[in-house]
């Protein structure tokens, strides 16, 4: 590789990160060591989706050798601040719990201790007493009067409602000949990056300082939150980032809290902290995307033209509103009219919390449930008046004459030409092709179905955005926010070789290569002659609020300024070099590592000794020269100006342009969908790095076909968290992940350095619908919902089940019932005693270490329970009622342990059977905690397992005696 | 072998990358934490911890296995190799960690080491591997930056270099 | 989510894994390839007080063919198994959906039978073609038929101190034909449903798994115009649960049809 045939920029070069990370040689956090005396943290999670904590019982963790020292939410909070909250509200937002629990996960206690398997160690010993609280995790139902509250000072559990107006919606509305309209929910997905969250923390008494190295992502306004909580001025917080990231999608902007948490125990240490994540704490508690219930409703001609609409968003936070929330539901407010040109609209946003896991940036950021419900309801429009859908997107498309054009809640679409990339995806994506496709399996009775969407991508998000949350009088107050500065620094050192550095905290996207390509084309020098650094030390690099890796701002504004900064860099060379090149600056060509005057190539200078220059004889330059050459470039596009006064919000800079259509099969059998063919068009306005392109598309169209097919963040209805694993937090492999054709059409934005827009979220907003869509079409569904389970979509193929249960257990319902019966060759009045005597049931509870009688009808104990190897110590009281002397109790009992905890209730009966007895039981339980949310798929099995054994103990002990055959069964491992 | 108390670290032998290695681990020590923490080795990641993700996958004795399932005292005497024995010197790359390079194959490189650890004892195994076999072997591997696609390129075309050089 | 403390013995005979086990109790835990104890382990989801790892006990390590069985040791892997010569045409069906490659490469046949999770696959195999398990302690050896061994969720006839020596599997016979066939959420994920059949002169035996607590079989007629009927009944039969990832419902509509397409295609290679 060396002359460039034309440009560095546009190409596909190998990029210079690999090697490292090909050969083991990455820098990731927890590769980067720790001073030495650095103590590791983990941390007691919350078991239940709501309770009070009653009393937390430390002593015996404390005492563990090894362990430096045991925080607890009232720890933090007198040496912390509450973190901001977003809204106005009246409410606080700790990174641990105080006083009460709000989703299962939440951190409860802080462990502090010379290694993480002996702090792990001291969790066991830690003994919370928790009194629940009913919990709520529909976001409809937490708005009823009836609901749980969260937050008491906030009275209900609405944390924000807004509405806005635009153009003349109830005219529209009013004289629409076709009024259409949808309703949609959007599950919680999230992003899950392989690499999980890691903060290490150190603080210094002397300076009052905190210093702090995190696998961050920005954006670098929370650097504010985090200090703010801290109690330091911003230059007491030092963050620091490592060279390499295992990935983030959004999701490494939520490490803040757990950043405020490891400093504060630095600090009551006084020694550095260091947390790295686990995947079951990932899961259950570090960022996942909202869910949203939505009514969208449509105004529509009667040729399938929109002329109004109208949203109504309900947007789930979840149990604390986090920053920067609720941004997930404002961050697409200037483009809710997607890639469609209608003037009038209506929003009503709500905001609500519920005892789930508090949400934050995550791919697609807002996007996935807009368009879910907007192009949904884009094919529900062509099926209610009898069109092809291609047709109502054709006709409503913004026109490529308009552009830039102003949506009517206030976007600035840049730039595209939405038309003609339609038409293109539809005829080299071989459209007509997949008609017949769709058409020969239809003949044969397989299900098959086409599904489109057309979306606008928004990139490079304004500042200011958020800030529609408050009313006009409320920003007013608060001063304007607006604008997206991006900074690049570029240096020449002393042997005049060049180092570029950034705030942009990649996450493997290639950053360094694509800004070394960027910087070589304005220097006329190769990429691999440039060093690009791209961690962050907010102490010695320039950074603004919006650095970061969000947002796809990489290629519109980093690597913009990237070349602003190159600009600069090159006009100093320039200047520099035209004296000793005796031509005029502007005549002074840079090029194959030389400066030479234009036209004549042979009057040149190596590029190194004139970039060298001013650190050994600054003397012989002019004044203004003399200094190192070093620049440091901001940028910020004018157009991001903060929301007016009549809530219009350019809330991005760029908007791609993204047009898929899909073919899928939906098996007959087993109810799984297949995607046959996926096309995508997109137009991200310049292409910087083909290569990289592609992997941005890609990835985002297998996290996007994860959300539509595998993954969901499930809670029960009782708050327990269901998918605390990889096993039942299901992210797609290779087999299930299909080749998108990804196709481009380039219309360069007029607003970025380069003409690039961002590229890496837009799958995760077009593609969950456009599988969706396809599926409806498959099987002629009304309402579809995410993820499309196959158990769900075989209910439409299958029919009724024949001779099916009368009533089966409404779904997700997590109450475990079950039934059985033991028999003992005993009397009744025997076993009756039995279960009133605490001697006999501590012999009987399998596992029971002590009982105690604390009512003549109640038991404590502390029991040993167990399945296979899963075991577990849990404290158990146990109470009898209704009794029927000797022929009927109710036995209800509840148990709790480091594994989790349950509650149940069973009518015993017992009946004589020719001198035995018969002892029948059914009981209902539920079961929350760790094993609900990592052996979910093992409960109910376990939970009978467990219940079978009580009474087949109760069975043995009431007759101790066997009979020789049932004796010789047993021995020989055949007992029923 | 002497019962290994859980209190005391024991001291564990094994041949890594070609060379005899030794430290002390409890016996609950994992082999993840043994390699990366102990040694310092930290080409192999821990991405879940429970066997799904495929980031912490070495060889053992020659097979792909996950590391976070492994006690660094049940390799005592194995033949463990990692990434960092991949490259054949300082500053090339193998045919294998070429075609990635070239195939945009990785991107936050972070699931990377186990990927390669499987393909590469998977392709000496069975060198005419055709994608149905490769996709089969890499579902033991999660991947969330790059949708896999490029992954599969390059496999194939490791797969295909790796049996031209066997017959040159 | 690191493993709480433990002891461990590298047992390198089977008289010292035995006597160790024997000696400790509900204490001890026999360690094999470590694939579904490990989990659990990090987890602390189990504590036990010592682990025996058997996989250096030379004796377990073999799989051998014995009149019209193949009896495959503790310590037999199951990738290696996968590669074997003599492997029943059912279990090489099957082997390839028991998790990864990965997993594969450590995991025990044995392990699996021993941990007798409602959805795997091996225990299945055992169940369809009738095999039986080889259980020995420091006081005595026995074998039980896989239909008496698995009894529960995680639950089998196994007792504390017993150790599964080995499981036999009949050697396929002439004129019978095998089929299996799984569905999970992704490949490589506990079955949701898993079917094996074993198709014979006087009819096909049909084991399911991933619907009851431990698999289960019954026996159907050769002539398929009963099928549906049977299916239906066996469906019926298995008290199917409700989870995460498919409905009870579901479970047994599989149970119906993917059980009947497996039986066709085992009476086919029959043929
Ligand atoms: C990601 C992943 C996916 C998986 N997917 C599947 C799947 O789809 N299907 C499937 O069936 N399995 C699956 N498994 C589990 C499988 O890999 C295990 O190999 C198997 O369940 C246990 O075998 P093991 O040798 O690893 O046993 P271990 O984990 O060592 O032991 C398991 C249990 O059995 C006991 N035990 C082991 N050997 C003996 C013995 N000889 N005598 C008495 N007790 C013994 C142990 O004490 C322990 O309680 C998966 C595992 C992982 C990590
Ligand atoms: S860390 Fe071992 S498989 Fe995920
Ligand atoms: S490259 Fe990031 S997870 Fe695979």
């Amino acid at each position: 590789m060396d002359s460039p045939g034309d440009k560095w920029v546009g190409q596909s070069l190998p990029r210079f990160e690999d090697a490292a990370l090909l050969t083991g040689r990455g820098r990731y956090f927890d590769d980067c060591g720790a001073p030495p005396g650095t103590l590791h943290a983990a941390i007691l999670r919350s078991p239940h989706g709501h309770a009070l904590i009653e009393a937390i019982d430390t002593a015996a963790a404390r005492a563990l050798p090894g362990v430096a020292a045991v925080l607890t939410g009232e720890d933090i909070r007198t040496s912390t601040t509450s973190l901001v909250v977003g809204v106005k509200a009246p409410m606080e937002c700790w990174p641990i719990a105080v006083e009460r629990v709000r989703y299962v996960g939440e951190p409860v206690v802080l462990v502090v201790a010379t290694d993480r398997y002996v702090a792990e160690d001291a969790l066991d010993l830690i003994e919370v007493r928790y009194t629940p609280l009913p919990a709520v995790t529909d976001p409809v139902v937490a708005l009823t009067p009836e609901a749980p509250v969260l937050h008491d000072g906030l009275k209900g559990n609405l944390a924000s409602e807004r509405r806005f107006r635009y153009g003349d919606p109830e005219a529209a509305f009013a004289s629409a000949a076709h009024r259409i309209a949808i309703d949609v929910t959007y599950p919680r997905s999230a992003c899950t990056p392989i690499e999980c969250y890691g903060v290490l923390a150190d603080y210094d008494p002397g300076e009052d300082s905190y210093d702090v190295f995190a696998n961050f992502q920005g954006p670098f306004s929370i650097h504010a939150v985090i200090a703010r909580a801290l109690r330091v001025p911003g230059n007491r917080l030092r963050l620091r980032t490592p060279p390499d990231s295992g990935g983030s999608f959004g999701v490494k902007q939520g490490v803040f809290p757990y950043i405020v948490l490891m400093a504060a125990a630095a600090r009551a240490c006084g020694r550095p902290v260091k947390w790295v994540e686990d995947r079951l704490e990932h899961l259950a508690a570090s960022s996942v995307a909202t869910n949203r219930v939505t009514r969208l409703e449509a105004a529509v001609t009667a040729d399938g033209i929109i002329t109004a609409l109208d949203w109504d968003q309900l947007e789930d936070c979840g149990a604390h509103l986090r920053a920067p929330e609720p941004a997930t539901l404002y961050r697409m407010h200037g483009n809710m009219t997607g890639a469609y040109a209608v003037r009038n609209v209506a929003i009503r946003n709500r905001v609500v919390l519920t005892n789930k896991a508090p949400t934050g940036l995550n791919r697609g950021f807002g996007g996935p449930q807009v368009y879910f419900a907007l192009e949904r309801l884009v094919q529900r429009i062509a099926l209610t008046l009898g069109l092809d859908p291609l047709d109502v997107i054709r006709r409503n498309l913004v026109p490529t004459s308009a552009m830039p054009y102003r949506t009517a809640s206030g976007a600035l679409l840049d730039s595209g030409d939405y038309a003609t990339a339609m038409e293109t995806a539809l005829r080299e994506g071989r459209h007509d092709e997949l008609l017949r496709r769709r058409d020969a399996a239809r003949a044969e009775g397989r299900p098959y179905g086409i599904g489109y969407t057309a979306v606008v991508e928004p990139s490079v998000s304004n500042m200011g955005y958020i800030t529609a949350v408050l009313t006009p009088a409320e920003r007013k107050r608060a001063g304007p926010k607006n604008g997206a500065q991006a900074t690049a620094t570029i240096q020449c050192d002393a042997v005049g070789s060049v180092s570029v550095h950034v705030a942009s905290v990649p996450q493997g996207q290639g950053h360094r290569t694509v800004l070394a390509q960027v910087v070589a084309d304005e220097l006329g020098l190769r990429p691999q002659d440039i060093r690009v650094v791209t961690d962050i030390d907010t102490a010695k690099d320039a950074w603004s609020i919006a650095s970061g890796n969000y947002a796809s701002r990489f290629a519109p504004a980093v690597a913009g300024v990237a070349r602003i900064a190159a600009q600069q860099l090159r006009t100093r060379l320039q200047r520099i070099a035209a004296p000793l090149l005796n031509v005029p600056p502007d005549d002074v060509v840079l090029a194959h590592g030389k400066l030479h005057a234009r036209g004549n190539a042979d009057n040149a200078l190596p590029f190194a000794r004139v970039a060298s220059s001013p650190h050994w004889a600054p003397g012989t330059l002019p004044a203004e020269d003399s200094a190192p050459l070093r620049e440091t470039a901001w940028w910020t596009p004018p157009e991001l100006t903060a929301p007016t006064e009549a809530d219009e919000v350019n809330s991005s800079l760029c908007h791609g342009f993204i047009f898929d259509f899909c073919g899928v099969e939906v098996d007959r059998v087993t109810g799984q969908v297949r995607v046959d063919r996926y096309v995508t068009m997109h137009d991200c306005g310049t292409v910087l790095h083909p290569g990289m392109v592609a992997g941005q598309v890609t990835g985002g169209f297998a996290h996007a076909l994860g959300a539509a097919l595998y993954e969901a963040h499930s809670y029960a209805p009782d708050g327990s968290f269901q998918t605390g694993t990889f096993a039942d937090y299901l992210v797609p492999t290779v087999m299930e992940v299909p080749a998108p054709l990804i196709l481009h059409h380039e219309s360069p934005s007029p607003f970025t350095p380069l003409g690039a827009k961002g590229v890496g979220e837009g799958n995760c907003m077009s593609t969950p619908v456009c599988i969706a869509n396809a599926v409806a079409d498959a099987l002629g569904l009304h309402d579809v919902s995410l993820p499309l389970l196959p158990a769900t979509l075989a209910r439409h193929l299958h029919g009724a089940e024949p001779g099916a249960p009368a009533v089966a257990p409404p779904q997700g319902e997590r109450t475990l019932r079950g039934e059985g019966e033991a028999r003992v060759a005993a009397p009744r009045e025997k076993v009756w005693a039995m279960l009133l005597d605490p001697e006999a049931l501590m012999a009987i509870i399998p596992g029971a270490h002590a009982i105690q009688r604390t009512s003549p009808t109640a038991y404590r104990a502390e029991v040993t329970l167990g399945i296979g190897p899963v075991k577990g110590r849990y404290r158990v009281t146990l109470s009898l009622a209704d009794l029927d002397e000797p022929s009927a109790l109710t036995l209800s009992g509840s148990a709790a342990g480091a594994l989790g905890f349950g509650q149940g209730r069973g009518q015993v009966t017992l009946r004589e059977a020719d001198g035995s007895t018969v002892i029948a039981y059914h009981y209902e339980a539920a079961v929350g905690g760790k094993v609900a949310s990592i052996a979910g798929r093992l409960l109910d099995g376990a939970t009978r397992v467990i219940i079978g054994q009580f009474f087949a103990a109760l069975a043995r002990q009431a007759a101790p005696r066997q009979p020789w055959w049932q004796r010789l069964l047993h021995r020989l491992g055949l007992h029923a | 072998m002497p019962r290994l108390s859980a209190a005391q670290r024991h001291t564990i032998r094994f041949t890594l990358n070609g060379q005899p290695v030794q430290g002390e681990a409890e016996p609950r020590l994992l082999l993840t934490d043994f390699l990366r923490h102990v040694l310092g080795a930290t080409g192999t990641h821990v991405g879940c911890e429970h066997g799904v993700c495929g980031a912490c996958t070495v060889q053992i004795d020659g097979s792909p296995a996950r590391a976070c399932l492994t006690l660094a005292v049940q390799v005592e005497g194995s033949d463990i190799r990692t990434v960092e024995a991949l490259a054949p010197a300082p500053g090339r790359l193998s045919i294998l960690q070429e075609a990635f390079r070239r195939h945009h194959a990785l991107q936050c490189g972070f699931c990377t080491a186990g990927i390669l650890m499987s393909l590469d004892a998977f392709l000496r195994a069975q060198p005419d591997a055709d994608e149905a076999a490769l996709r089969d072997l890499l579902s033991g591997h999660l991947c969330r930056c790059t949708g896999y696609a490029p992954i599969i390129a390059a496999a194939l075309d490791a797969a295909a270099r790796l049996r031209e050089t066997a017959h040159a | 989510m690191k493993p709480p403390k433990f002891d461990y013995v590298s047992a390198e005979t089977l008289d010292e894994a035995l006597a160790t086990l024997r000696a400790e109790g509900e204490g001890a835990r026999i360690i094999a390839g470590g694939q579904s104890l490990l989990p659990m382990l990090n987890m602390r989801l189990a504590r036990p007080a010592v682990l025996v790892d058997i996989m250096r006990i030379a004796a377990l390590a073999e799989t051998t063919k014995q009149n019209g069985t193949l009896r495959i040791g503790a310590g037999v892997r199951q990738a290696t198994l996968q590669a074997h010569p003599n492997l029943h045409p059912l279990l090489a069906a099957a082997l390839p959906w028991v998790g990864h490659a990965q997993t594969r490469s450590r995991g025990t046949l044995c392990g699996s039978v021993a941990h007798a999770d409602p959805s795997a696959e091996i225990p299945l195999v055992l169940l369809a073609l009738q095999g039986d398990i080889l259980l020995r302690s420091a006081r005595r050896t026995r074998r039980v038929a896989a239909a008496d061994f698995f009894i529960g969720m995680m639950q089998t006839a196994r007792q504390e101190d017993e150790l599964i020596e080995a499981i036999c599997l009949p050697q396929p016979r002439p004129g019978e034909g095998y089929a299996f066939r799984e569905v999970g959420r992704r490949h490589g994920d506990f079955a949701i449903v898993a079917c094996a059949a074993v198709a014979h002169e006087a009819g096909v035996r049909l084991a399911i798994g991933g619907v009851a607590d431990h698999p289960a079989a019954r026996d159907l007629p050769a002539d398929s115009a009963h099928w549906p009927e049977a299916l239906d009944a066996f469906a019926h039969a298995l008290p199917a649960r409700d989870d995460l990832h498919a409905t009870a419902e579901y479970r047994r509509q599989l149970v119906r049809k993917l059980g009947h397409q497996v039986m066709q295609e085992a009476a086919a290679c029959r043929a």
